[in-house]
């Protein structure tokens, strides 16, 4: 049960911290100087977020445990962050689309959470909830932006479509982890936030005249440390100075 | 034609008036704002103090934005993306009051493109350290508050304004990179090696921050005459100087300069002599870094070209859908 919960925790830690990771690449590279802000904006409330949720684990796993051991010394097998926010930012059609597809599928899971028999995680899922409200709002008015924009923009939006697609499916798929804590009312049970994600996704291409995939197969693993090749680099580069000098107070 | 000759005399003639009431309001520390009457000159100069300024926020980014992936701690990630993220909200207010003076934003990033406008040369250095996010803060960001904090008394309102929220945040900006210097030298050999390399890159650098000496700096008289500047460079410098030595003990880490020594006659530091072949080459272009940052400053421009098309594509077809509605 404590594993599981553990492990739990670590999987909302690693969403939080990867994709907070990649979009805080952005700064200082933005197409338009506000965006540059918000994009920052959001990679530094994933980085909060993640800090929370490492910090709650810690805590459940004691030995010496802190936020930066949990963050900086696990390898890849043992991170457990969904695949979609390990991948490149790619352009800012595929940034934006990531960030909606991620930010919608987190609003609706915070909501559900908020409502979790744990107490610090549903408190720190309404926390979160605030901000990721705001990014959904930001991230869909992109979408639809890029959609119904120029053919350039439109084009490019669709493309981003095709390359994150095949990672959605395992945004409802329960790790092994989850499934124990789903029954006694911990984690939140992914097939009743599914059909709310998809209507919300539908209606936003639906705007931004963008057709939803008739076709996909789930990639999948990230949950249980099976990732992508992206992931390894990202930790190389996050981890460096952790690694190269063991036990050091930064 | 004689009234042609006429009409121009006596425009000359109001615009010396126009001139004098203008410098009597500055002498009597009254702010000039943007739809008052300004000569010319104060305009233009304006344009390129606040415009370098705005794109120094801007290409400073880069330096540090190099360590944010890299942090070596998630309480550091977070302190360090936020800090950068304040200079975006720096450029973004300074732009915002360089365009009350009749210049627009992207006329003003094509200045920065095409060379025209210059910004900070210190941000043609390289940061190859964590430590460099350290001294960075703590001498970049504590000459630019040397500078800053007089400019907001500027006697054109906007950018007195804007200078006061700058002011503020980069004051805590300073503290932060004193704190991670101080965490370093506190800690092992290496972290003290990391610290001390990082001060040795960065003091001189520093200290040109503060411009050519003053009998090198040919517009000072004018722009301490228009208040658009309170201190002298020279006069700015040597105070930096005597704060950074008075704090380099605690740090218990050298400042490399040998002639570095308190002068009781004269109540502050003497110094050793500022290589100024260097700081005219950074400034020609030849500094470490002068390309890539330029480079990546267009090439973030230049790619997101398509996204700006597009937004205002959208903004346009909505608009556009929203007046046949209510037609």
């Amino acid at each position: 049960m404590n594993a599981s919960l553990i492990n739990y925790t670590l999987h909302l830690a690693d969403n939080a911290l990867t994709i907070g990771h990649r979009n805080s690449e952005w700064c200082g590279h933005g197409p338009v100087l506000e965006q540059d802000i918000a994009i920052s904006n959001i990679a530094l409330d994933g980085i909060g977020q993640a800090r929370n949720f490492y910090q709650y684990a810690a805590s459940l796993s004691g030995n010496g445990a802190t936020e930066d051991t949990l963050a900086y010394l696990r390898d890849v097998i043992d991170y457990k962050n969904l695949l979609i926010t390990e991948l490149p930012n790619g352009d800012w059609a595929q940034t934006t689309l990531r960030q909606f597809l991620f930010s919608t599928y987190q609003y609706f899971f915070y909501q559900q959470l908020e409502k979790s028999t744990d107490r610090q995680l549903a408190a720190i899922a309404e926390k979160s909830l605030k901000e990721v409200t705001y990014h959904v709002r930001w991230s869909s008015e992109w979408v639809i932006r890029l959609g119904d924009g120029t053919e350039e923009s439109h084009k490019r939006l669709s493309n981003a479509v095709t390359e994150l697609w095949n990672y959605t499916g395992e945004l409802f798929i329960p790790a092994s982890y989850e499934k124990e804590l789903i029954a006694t009312g911990i984690a939140v049970d992914l097939s009743v936030i599914q059909p709310l994600w998809q209507q919300k996704v539908s209606n936003v291409f639906s705007e931004a005249t963008i057709a939803i995939p008739d076709k996909s197969f789930a990639q999948q693993g990230g949950k249980e440390g099976i990732h992508t090749e992206h992931l390894g680099y990202i930790l190389a580069e996050m981890q460096f100075l952790q690694r190269a000098y063991p036990g050091a107070e930064w | 034609m004689i009234s042609f000759c006429t009409f121009t005399i006596q425009i000359m003639g109001m615009e010396k008036d126009m001139e004098q009431l203008f410098q009597e309001k500055i002498d009597k520390e009254i702010r000039i704002e943007p739809k008052d009457w300004m000569p010319e000159k104060y305009r233009q100069t304006l344009i390129r103090q606040i415009s370098q300024h705005a794109h120094s926020e801007i290409v400073g980014m880069l330096p540090e934005g190099n360590w944010i992936t890299r942090a070596p701690n998630l309480r550091r990630k977070a302190i360090l993306l936020a800090k950068v993220q304040d200079e975006a909200g720096h450029g973004l207010y300074l732009y915002s009051a360089a365009e009350t003076l009749g210049i627009s934003r992207d006329e003003m990033y094509e200045q920065l493109h095409s060379g025209k406008a210059k910004y900070s040369s210190i941000f043609n250095y390289p940061t190859l350290s964590w430590a460099d996010m350290g001294a960075i803060g703590w001498l970049v960001d504590g000459a630019a508050i040397m500078n800053q904090v007089p400019l907001c008394r500027s006697s054109f309102g906007p950018y007195a304004r804007a200078m006061v929220r700058v002011c503020k945040e980069e004051s805590f900006h300073q503290r932060q990179g004193f704190e991670i210097l101080l965490t370093l030298s506190r800690g092992t050999e290496a972290q003290r090696r990391m610290a001390q390399d990082s001060i040795n890159r960065w003091w001189w650098p520093s200290i040109m921050m503060f411009g050519p000496k003053d009998d090198e700096s040919p517009n000072t008289i004018q722009s301490m005459k228009w208040k658009i500047k309170r201190f002298t460079n020279d006069e700015l410098r040597q105070k930096f100087v005597d704060i950074c030595a008075e704090q380099i003990k605690i740090l218990n880490l050298t400042i490399p300069d040998p002639d570095l020594k308190w002068n009781e006659e004269k109540g502050h530091y003497d110094f050793g002599a500022i290589n100024w072949d260097e700081f005219w080459q950074v400034i020609a272009g030849n500094g470490p870094c002068n390309k890539q940052r330029l480079d990546a400053r267009k090439k973030a421009w230049e790619e997101g070209a398509w996204v700006r098309e597009a937004a205002t594509a959208h903004a346009a077809k909505r608009a556009q859908r929203l007046a046949e509605k209510r037609a």
